[in-house]
Formats: structure tokens, sequence, C-alpha cells
């Protein structure tokens, strides 16, 4: 089934955290990205959260892919999905429970997140379960990096703060790892509130295309300086 | 037996198989995270209660000790709300009132009050608002310390001694822009406002009903009960 071996893999891990990045070239999933990015923190625990959720829901697809009706397929992925986002949900309740009190809604949101099914009925119903693991995770991840990414620029814009309210997680000891970045900052609103999430996943796309557009140059003159040797 | 039936047949077949075991993986979720999830909220409340009134103030679980008020237009409850009962020694030491600022800038502003059993405000936070972030939201104390101008504070006995530090009488509990003696910042001046007004009228109905709250006297009636359930 599986014929690419290492190559392939590498391909998927490319193409979840680079060229297929679900935040910054396929644009799915934008509810929570531009909705949850206040801050690094929220950003990075929403971010693996989904990419759990992705990863288990691809896991647990692929191997019953061939027992899913053509018609039914969708339903059941949903129900898998649901199930296991409820999963993941509870768990952060009862484990990290003042981190769920700040992502709130946005927990039980990600079953309606485009980029689980996408990916699940994209790679994980055609795809060995192996690699369509693999595939999930990695979106999720390249989902995660855009979050928090974009969450360190509005918080740091905003409040002038990088990773703060680590306590929610690690408890009250972590207060003092993360000093105040700049001191005696005022903040500045309009990153904080929505257009600061537009503006800033704005950014992050310009900097991805910036990015893209160089390699695509410098890809096209070092196929061009040998022919012209030729 | 009719094709299409037979294909149907499958198909619903395969749907509920999916079900059962979704609905298996959620019960078994449930079950093994309901207890964490009960103690986290617990631990939360009783966070929430203790900044309030300090631990240091009662010897029991305020979480075990509650007295069910009727609805009161002083507290803003439409509806019955819970009230906290600390005790010290034995002896009345606080009670923290749940009540609800009707008039903030967009919307019920839900505030905890702790009421020492001298008259004297231990503690004020706001639990829910929608005040405008960056503006009127200063009177949570995530963001100000503002909150905190509420502590020590009574209200002025009519005509009586009014030697004790921070009894105020009633026409200086208004925003400093009103007459009163409390700050505001400029700009935000509803969102004080309101909160001003609703713990100034839980004062008043905590004058009014201290003998419904604590309708023991000077004692602890259900001490050992109390000490038991802890």
């Amino acid at each position: 089934m599986s014929q690419g071996g290492i190559s392939e893999y590498k391909a998927i891990i490319q193409n979840g955290l680079w060229k297929q990045n679900p935040g910054t070239v396929q644009l799915l999933g934008m509810c929570p990205t531009l909705a949850v990015t206040t801050s690094a923190l929220n950003g990075l625990s929403l971010g693996i959260a989904t990419a759990v959720v992705m990863a288990m829901s691809n896991a647990a697809v692929a191997p019953v892919r061939r027992f899913i009706p053509e018609e039914i397929r969708i339903p059941v992925f949903i129900l898998i999905i649901a199930a296991l986002v409820t999963v993941v949900d509870l768990s952060m309740n009862a484990y990290v429970h003042k981190l769920h009190n700040v992502l709130g809604i946005f927990i039980p949101l990600i079953v309606t997140n485009c980029i689980v099914l996408a990916r699940v009925e994209a790679f994980a119903a055609k795809n060995p379960t192996v690699p369509s693991m693999l595939d999930g995770f990695m979106m999720g991840m390249g989902l995660a990096m855009v979050l928090t990414l974009l969450g360190a620029m509005r918080e740091l814009a905003g409040k002038g703060t990088i990773f703060s309210n680590l306590d929610l997680v690690f408890g009250p000891q972590a207060k003092t790892w993360i000093p105040q970045l700049i001191p005696d900052y005022h903040g500045f609103l309009l990153a904080i509130l929505p257009p600061g999430a537009f503006i800033g996943l704005g950014l992050l796309i310009a900097g991805y295309n910036v990015i893209e557009r160089r390699r695509a140059a410098a890809a096209a003159q070092a196929s061009a300086v040998p022919a012209a040797a030729h | 037996m009719n094709p299409i039936l037979k294909h149907a047949l499958i198909t619903a077949g395969v749907l509920a198989v999916f079900t059962v075991v979704g609905t298996a993986l959620l019960s078994g979720t449930f079950e093994k995270t309901r207890e964490p999830i009960a103690q986290s909220e617990k631990e939360a409340k009783r966070n929430l209660l203790s900044q309030v009134v300090p631990p240091a103030m009662h010897d029991n679980d305020l979480l075990q000790d509650t007295v069910q008020l009727p609805p009161s237009e002083l507290l803003g409850q439409a509806a019955a709300s819970t009230a906290y009962r600390a005790w010290l020694n034995g002896k009345p030491s606080a009670v923290i009132l749940e009540a609800i600022a009707p008039d903030g800038y967009s919307g019920e502003i839900k505030l905890l009050v702790g009421i020492g059993a001298e008259g004297a405000l231990t503690g004020v936070r706001v639990l829910t608002h929608k005040e405008t972030p960056g503006l009127g939201d200063y009177i949570d104390i995530a963001h100000s310390d503002w909150i905190k101008n509420f502590d020590g504070k009574s209200l002025a006995k009519e005509g009586g001694e009014n030697s004790r530090p921070g009894a105020l009488p009633d026409e200086a509990w208004k925003v400093k822009k009103d007459g009163g003696k409390f700050d505001y910042m400029t700009g935000a001046t509803i969102s004080p406002r309101a909160v001003v007004k609703a713990v100034h009228k839980a004062l008043v109905f905590f004058n009014q009903s201290r003998d419904t709250i604590f309708p023991d006297g000077d004692q602890q009636a259900s001490s050992e009960e109390t000490k038991e359930q802890r």
C-alpha cells in the first residue's frame, strides 16, 4: 500500500508545516485563527488541541476507511471527529481547568473547523493509517504554528508581553517565568480586538508569499544558469 | 432480498455501529473525567471566594455553608441567589453575596461582594462582564487594581459614630465625577458607576438582612457538621 517510505513522510511533513499550511495557504479554520489568537498561549494551546484531534481523527478513519459506505461517509466522519473533540474537551476541563475556561467555546468548535474534516476526507479516507495520522498531526501543527505566531504578534503589540498567563497551564509558580518585555507599556487595543486578527493574519500571509516568491525566483535563477551554460 | 433494501440496511448498520462505538467512547471519558472536573470547578470557586474573603478570616468551608436568599432588588437578583457564610472560631466573620449591577455599559456585571460581620467590605470581584476591552474592563482585577478600592469601606451609620476608617455616608458612594469618593478613569465612567452603585446596594442589603443571613446570632449552629464535611 505505502510505496513512498521516508520521502513520502517528508512530503507530508513539508505539506503540513509549509507548502499546504492550513493558516496561510489553505486558509481553512479561520474562525479559531481569528478569534482565539489574542495571546501566544491561547493560540498555541488551541493549535495543539486541534493537532491532537486531527491526528486522532485521521488515525481513526484510515483503518476503517474501506468499511464506510460512500453515501454516509460525511456523517461517520463528523461522528468520529465530534466524539474525539468531546474527549479532548472533557480531558482539558478535568486536567487544565483554567486554560479550558479561557479557550471556552472554541474547543467544542474544533468539530466545525473545516481543516479537520478536510484532512479526513482528502487524506485519511484514501491512505493507510500511519501516514494519515502523520498528515493530521502535521497539518494541525502547521495551524498551531500560525496560531501561535499570530497570538504572539497580537500579544506583543497589544499588551507588550509574550506567553503571559503561563500559570494557567503550569500553576502559580509560572507567574514569574515571563517578564513584561516592554515595561510600562500602555497597550495597543487594536491588536487585541478582532481587527488586529485580520491585520495580523494579512501580514503573515504577505510574509509567507514574500518568502515563497524569493524562493521561486532563486530556484528559477538556479535552473536558468546551468541552462545558459550549455 | 431486494438489493436496494440490502444496501440500505448495510449502510444503516454501519452507521449504527459507529454511533455505538462513539457513544461508548464518550460515556467512558465522561465517567473518567467527572470527578476531576467537579474537583477543579470547586477549586476554582474556592479560589474566587478566597479573593473576596481572605482565608485567615474563616475556618469553615465556604462552599459547604451557604444560605439561599430570595430574589432581591438590592442585589439586582431576579432569582434566588446564594450567600456564602464565613465563620471564625464559631463566630460569624463574613458573608459573600452575589450581586448584579444591571446598568453596565453593555449588560450586566456580576459581582462577588465580601462583607465582614461588622459591615466593612473585605473584597469585591467582578465575576463576569461585557464592558469594552481596554476601556471599561479595568473593573476586572485581571486588568487593574481599581476594584481593591472597596476593601475596608463600609456604610456610615446615620447619625451614629462614624469614626471607623472607611465608613462612607450614602452620598459618597458614587464615582468622583458624580460627587462621590470613588476614582474612575476618564472616558469610562459608566462601568465603575454601575459597580459602585451595586456594591453600595449590597451593603444596604447586608445591613437590612444580617439577621436572616446569620439567624443563629453569634453561634455557629452546625459547626460539627461543617467540620465533618470538610
